[in-house]
């Protein structure tokens, strides 16, 4: 199976040489176009999960499909190699089947455009946005079961398909979609927005070939992945060793019990190639955590991590592909077979990130990071407005602390997704039927170091009326680890105040929770790892973090540090403190905290939860 | 008679400018600015400028200020430290901000961790809330307050922010709040989120205000002076303050709100700009706008500057509007240096300023500036000021030297690297406004002006590929141009949010008229008379259920007579087709309805200048040499007021003006104009 391309024009472009200033402005213009790309998206989508908090990825590739600007690096090769059919002129694809691209979306509710961009006949481009729906349908509200067993219980799957047919509107086909799922208006005005977001990059790219020559562009992008190959080989030949590297890191369970699943991943170089291979990652879950990778999307992380690590002055693009080679192992969670669920993959994606920074830090410390909110947990709340009648759902990421870096400390309540945003509590409590009672950092909760990791965030809702709820979040059992001395950061915690003033624990990854007129939640996430030795903080800092009600007195601490009443530092009390502690500091590069044996036996008593039982 | 009096205070010079409103003559001077109270240069060149020409003060109907005093404290981190009173649950409101970080993918990995602008420790909670609805749901509870403030004080906060959830709703608990401020905190002044922006995000309110608060007591401080020196010295006209957005506003107005004033001083030149293109007969303009502590620029399409609702300056972003203009640390005054670490040579961020200045002025600089590499390299002519001020040329070449030592290259080598590498930070400032906008910067004019525009625009036209360069008449004062010249604009909004079912044509005529009464009695306030007011009216709308909305300009009347909201809708959605290429059969929402009145634009035409030849011959002032392209070369110093309309200027050349100096280089021309801008092309 091969995609069939039909050209009205069948001339090879002719290779020209580009002058620099001209490389220079085809650039600006097109890394302008996709920030064009985002701007239309935001202004025209009305999920708050798109508009309010960014969850949704442009590219523009080259003619032959290479990513030349964008984020998560291009799937159109695969895409092309599975798809069964002809590309013509006007032609639109949309898909949201992951088995469908090689993960290139890797759940239903992302929803992907694609279009084949001609000018005078033929493909100059092809530019591409993929959303994350509210809702696809399913089982549950949101569509993210967290205990499907299958990718048929997740909502409607889209297999690559004509939303444009030689530019004609396949409107019965849209309708046929959005039957499907529990939110219309959201998702037909949000697959608008990715429209309109890819023919924003449409224009953009023929006006470039109109101002300098369809010759000159393509030469032109051809330079740019150029230029990224020769700085990446670079790169890679003087940071990455011969020898092999590992590192393993765990989600904590699957929504169903078991757990944790480990995601391994060990890393070399074999002349200017690295190698990735994934060997030793546990096999598939039979529940909704799997996620199924996709390569390039992985070489494009990895390319990323490196470069913020080590250079961060080179542009990416996918021109260095050819260096990368990924390999995992089939029926493993992150190469599941169809038709596992695939739904609830943001713990393995989120990660992911801590395996590769862990990776590329291992042989240099100092450009190690601590662990992170790797994640993006979620919450949703769904039932019939008691005032209009009308179904009401809310799709909302969370944020936690950001790790300790060799840079400084990690931000409290940040995110580690590129240009998400949290949704501004007005507009939760002007459109949803709660109110937020509570917004804040979590003090302790950032692992001590002498870079401190980011704080968590607690977030109380408190619901007007009935409804129900879904939780999806992870290292509620496993700690984010610190690094270079640094200590752990803080589990993350779901804690239900009832109206009656009972309380309970709920777990991270739960469905079908009713709530009813002022129960109370208190979702907790966690913080980041800490970086370096924590007794080497200056003792003021620490002091001045207490006041501001980031550390307490006894979080102090951890630092050695001890805090007088009017809130000054003990100087002498601080020196024998830190004296004492000294020894305890571990001289090992990572700080996972306690064994996986030790979570287990004090699981119950520490969390509130049930040990997860070995998958 | 009156006149408009025009003054643009930047780091180095305080620039002024009056204009007889009746014939549009006009005269300037400069002097040099007091960053200590910059009222103090600014009362003393009002005095000089009207003994020189000659005008008595109550004869200034207008006194038009562009100020950076706000823009300064913000990016010199002068702001005063700010109280934030939020509702309780919210202290951590700008330690979490919008959770955003800035880079793209892993961008965390390199991203500085920010200050808030109120600090934790001055931040307090209290117990009160408002609903979405804006019903109070929990009342306040003022002993609790009372208490609280204490920390406040003990924190020694010199303004206060109060930011409660849902006033944007109903302010009435920030009111009472602020009350209560005032009677525990008298000295200590009180911005409140419902005044400063009336507007749902919490953040986003909250960190203006702040910003407002941050700035506030160093702005009243300045404006009060200077009133009150006016009023001293006799004025009875108005003092009006340039805003962000390149209207004007009364001083009292700013007073209370200087958090539109921080792109004023910028605001000012780009106005000037604008006035100067119309005349020239040019619609694509990128400005360059260099001091002496930095360079501001913008880009001016089909003769129209482009408006952010955001203002940016340093690292804060806040919401309130303003021309989009960036800014560069590099000026005639930015530093050069060579770390021993790296062995390169560098120019700024650090700049002499006014004091000490440049070694060349004289004025206790020791370390060598970009003015003094012009200096060596004999950009600049022996004296400024039109002779009232001499250049300490041997001082300029014994700082270059450190440089050139240091670099182990002669002493001219360094001086034109030094203007080169400064050139270069320029060049990159105004690729962010063009390059990374989607313009080709080949397409544009580049106009320089500034104390310091004129002496490098040639050699940036160059870099850019942007010709002509244009050079106006008095570029060293053109930011006061740009205030004097510039409209009374007065605009209030209503926060609405209503679908299209739940209004009509009659709510929408009433809320219009009486904004226009708002607006009516401010403008009449500012001192504008009925027949020369202008108004318009604007309603945002989108689909309900989307972020963002469009504005689109309306016309009460038509509400009056009925029809106007389904005429609304209509252009509404052939908009958001041509904006976005489809439409929704979701409802309408309309979101804010705004209503501005402007002072009509004063009338005041460019001088022109006498006629002459293509010969330049009779503005010669003497031979001199300049150092270009890597030798010294034969070049001859002209003087500006003596260069006629059709004059042809070979470079390489100099031309001389009271507050500025033009340089064209080897193998490019410039031609002179009717109202004697010099526009200068390639050979």
């Amino acid at each position: 199976m091969t995609a069939q391309i039909l050209q009205t024009n069948t001339a090879a472009f002719d290779p020209v040489k580009v002058d620099p200033v001209t490389l220079d402005i085809i650039e600006n213009a097109l890394r302008n176009a996709r920030e064009e790309m985002d701007a239309t998206l935001f202004r025209t989508a009305m999920s708050p999960g798109i508009r309010e908090q960014g969850d949704a990825f442009p590219l523009i590739a080259d003619h032959d499909g290479k990513m030349v600007v964008g984020q998560f690096g291009s799937f159109i090769d695969g895409f092309l190699k599975n798809y069964d059919g002809t590309i013509e002129e006007g032609d639109v694809i949309w898909l949201s089947d992951p088995y469908s691209c090689e993960g290139a979306v890797s759940h239903n509710n992302d929803w992907l455009i694609l279009i084949p961009i001609y000018h005078d006949g033929r493909i100059i481009a092809w530019s591409a946005m993929f959303g994350h729906q509210t809702d696809v349908g399913g089982k549950v509200p949101g569509s993210l079961p967290t205990d499907g067993n299958s990718i048929f219980q997740e909502g409607i799957r889209i297999p690559p398909v004509k939303i444009y047919k030689k530019g004609v509107y396949q409107e019965d086909l849209v309708e046929l979609v959005l039957h499907q799922v529990r939110t219309k208006e959201w998702c037909r005005s949000d697959l608008n927005a990715l429209l309109a977001s890819c023919r924003t990059a449409e224009k953009r790219v023929i006006e470039i070939c109109k101002r300098f020559g369809d010759d000159v562009y393509i030469s032109a992008t051809k330079d740019l992945l150029g230029r990224n190959k020769r700085a990446m080989s670079t790169l890679f030949t003087s940071s990455i060793g011969e020898e092999k590297v590992s590192f393993e890191d765990f989600i904590c369970d699957d929504g169903m019990g078991f757990g944790p699943y480990k995601i391994k991943c060990t890393m070399w170089r074999e002349g200017d190639k690295v190698i990735l291979d994934f060997d030793g990652t546990s096999p598939q879950s039979a529940s909704s955590i799997n996620f199924y990778l996709n390569e390039n999307m992985l070489k494009m992380f990895f390319g990323i991590y490196m470069i913020m690590v080590f250079d961060p002055q080179i542009l990416f693009n996918d021109g260095f592909y050819d260096l990368v080679e990924v390999r995992i192992p089939d029926g493993s969670l992150l190469k599941p077979k169809f038709p596992a669920a695939l739904s609830c993959r943001t713990h393995a994606l989120g990660r992911i990130f801590d395996v590769l920074g862990a990776l590329l830090g291992q042989r240099q410390p100092e450009f190690l990071n601590a662990a992170g909110f790797s994640s993006s947990p979620h919450l949703m709340f769904s039932g019939n407005d008691e005032k209009t009648g009308e179904w009401f759902q809310l799709f909302q990421i969370g944020f936690g602390g950001i790790p300790g870096r060799p840079f400084g400390d990690g931000a409290d309540g940040h995110s580690l997704w590129p240009g998400f945003t949290n949704i501004p509590n007005e507009f939760l409590e002007k459109y949803f039927p709660l109110r937020i009672d509570r917004y804040e950092t979590i003090p302790d909760s950032g692992g001590a170091g002498l870079n401190r990791g980011g704080n968590g965030i607690l977030m109380a809702y408190r619901f007007l009326q009935d409804g129900n709820i879904s939780i999806h979040d992870d290292r509620w059992f496993t700690y984010p680890w610190g690094v270079n001395g640094g200590a752990p950061g803080m589990r993350s915690r779901k804690l239900m105040i009832r109206a009656d003033g009972s309380e309970e624990v709920l777990g991270s990854k739960v469905d079908n929770i009713a709530v009813h007129k002022d129960d109370v939640l208190h979702y907790i996430t966690w913080g980041g790892g800490g970086w370096g030795n924590p007794l080497e903080r200056d003792a003021d800092l620490v002091a001045l973090e207490v006041k501001r009600g980031l550390v307490t007195v006894e979080g102090a601490g951890s630092y050695g540090v001890v805090i007088k009443d009017d809130g000054t530092v003990d100087q002498e009390a601080t020196i024998s403190l830190r004296a004492e502690m000294t020894p305890q500091i571990s001289s090992d590069v990572f700080n996972f905290g306690p064994s996986h044996e030790e979570l287990r036996a004090n699981c119950r008593e520490e969390t509130g939860l049930p040990a997860p039982i070995a998958p | 008679m009156a006149y408009r009096l025009g003054v643009d205070v930047g780091g180095t010079f305080t620039d002024l400018i009056v204009i007889d409103e009746a014939t549009g003559k006009t005269r300037r001077t400069k002097v040099l600015s007091t960053p200590e109270d910059p009222s103090i240069a600014v009362i003393s060149g009002a005095r000089k400028i009207c003994a020189e020409a000659n005008i008595s003060v109550d004869e200034i109907s207008h006194f038009l200020h562009g100020t950076t005093v706000a823009t300064n404290a913000v990016l010199e981190g002068k702001n005063c430290r700010v109280g934030l009173i939020v509702t309780d649950g919210f202290r951590q409101i700008l330690q979490i901000a919008r959770s955003l970080v800035p880079g793209g993918l892993a961008g965390w990995i390199i991203w500085p961790k920010p200050e808030p602008l109120a600090p934790l420790e001055c931040t307090i909670e209290i117990i009160e809330r408002m609903d979405a609805e804006g019903n109070v749901v929990i009342p306040l509870d003022e002993a609790g307050l009372r208490t609280r403030i204490k920390q406040l004080k003990d924190e020694k906060v010199e303004a206060v922010t109060i930011c409660l959830m849902n006033s944007y709703l109903n302010n009435i608990t920030e009111k009472r709040v602020a009350e209560i401020c005032a009677e525990e905190m008298p000295d200590i002044p009180v911005s409140i989120s419902s005044d400063i922006l009336p507007e749902m995000q919490e953040y986003e309110r909250a960190l203006t205000t702040v910003a407002n608060s941050a700035v506030r007591p160093i702005v009243a401080r300045y404006v009060q002076n200077l009133r009150r020196e006016l009023q001293s010295w006799g004025m009875t006209g108005h003092l009006n303050l340039l805003r962000s957005d390149g209207g004007l506003m009364s001083s009292e107005k700013a007073e209370n709100a200087p958090v539109n004033l921080l792109m004023s001083g910028p605001a000012g030149g780009v106005t000037g700009a604008l006035w100067i293109a119309k005349y020239a007969g040019l619609k694509n303009i990128l400005t360059l706008d260099m001091g002496g502590t930095s360079t501001d620029v913008a880009l001016i399409e089909n003769g129209e500057a482009r408006l952010r609702r955001e203002t940016t300056v340093g690292n804060l972003t806040v919401r309130a509007s303003s021309l989009d203009i960036r800014t560069v640390g590099a000026g005639g005054g930015s530093i050069a240096h060579v770390p021993e670490l790296t062995g390169a040579l560098r120019v700024g961020p650090e700049s002499a300023g006014a004091v000490p200045g440049p070694v060349a002025y004289s004025k206790g600089g020791t370390l060598p500036t970009v003015t003094d590499a012009n200096v060596v390299l004999g950009y600049l002519p022996v004296s400024l000021l039109g002779g009232a001020m001499e250049l300490d040329r041997e001082g300029a070449r014994v700082a270059v030297q450190t440089i050139a030592d240091a670099l182990k290259i002669d002493v001219y080598e360094a001086a034109a690297g030094i203007i080169d590498i400064v050139n270069e930070s320029m060049f990159g400032a105004l690729r962010l406004v063009s390059v990374q906008q989607g313009y080709d910067p080949r397409e544009f004019a580049l106009m320089g002006f500034g104390g310091a525009g004129p002496l490098h625009a040639n050699a940036i036209g160059r870099l850019m590929s942007s010709w002509p360069v244009i050079i106006p008449p008095s570029p060293g004062v053109l930011c006061a141009y740009g205030d004097a010249t510039t409209q009374v604009r007065i605009e209030t909004a209503r926060s609405f949010n209503k679908r299209r079912s739940d209004t009509n044509d009659a709510e929408l005529a009433a809320i219009m008229e009486e904004m226009t009464a708002v607006v009516t009695k401010d403008i009449l306030e500012e001192g504008v008379s009925l027949e020369d007011q202008e108004y318009s009216y604007e309603i945002d709308i989108r689909y309900h259920g989307q972020a963002f909305e469009v504005p689109l300009s309306v016309d009460p009347a038509t509400f009056k007579a009925g029809g106007g909201l389904e005429k609304l809708l209509v252009s509404f959605d052939e908009e958001h087709e041509r904006l976005f290429t489809f439409n929704l059969s979701a409802e309408h929402e309309l979101v804010n309805l705004r209503a501005v009145a402007k002072g009509k634009s004063v009338d005041v035409l460019p001088e022109k200048i006498p006629v002459g030849s293509a010969d330049p011959v009779a503005a010669k002032t003497s031979d001199h040499k300049m150092y270009v392209d890597g030798a010294w070369q034969d070049a001859v110093i002209y003087d500006r007021t003596k260069i006629c309309s059709g004059n042809r200027i070979m470079g390489p050349a100099i031309v001389t003006e009271m507050d500025s100096t033009t340089v064209i280089l080897n193998n490019f021309v410039a031609d002179v104009d009717t109202y004697g801008n010099i526009l200068i092309n390639p050979v």
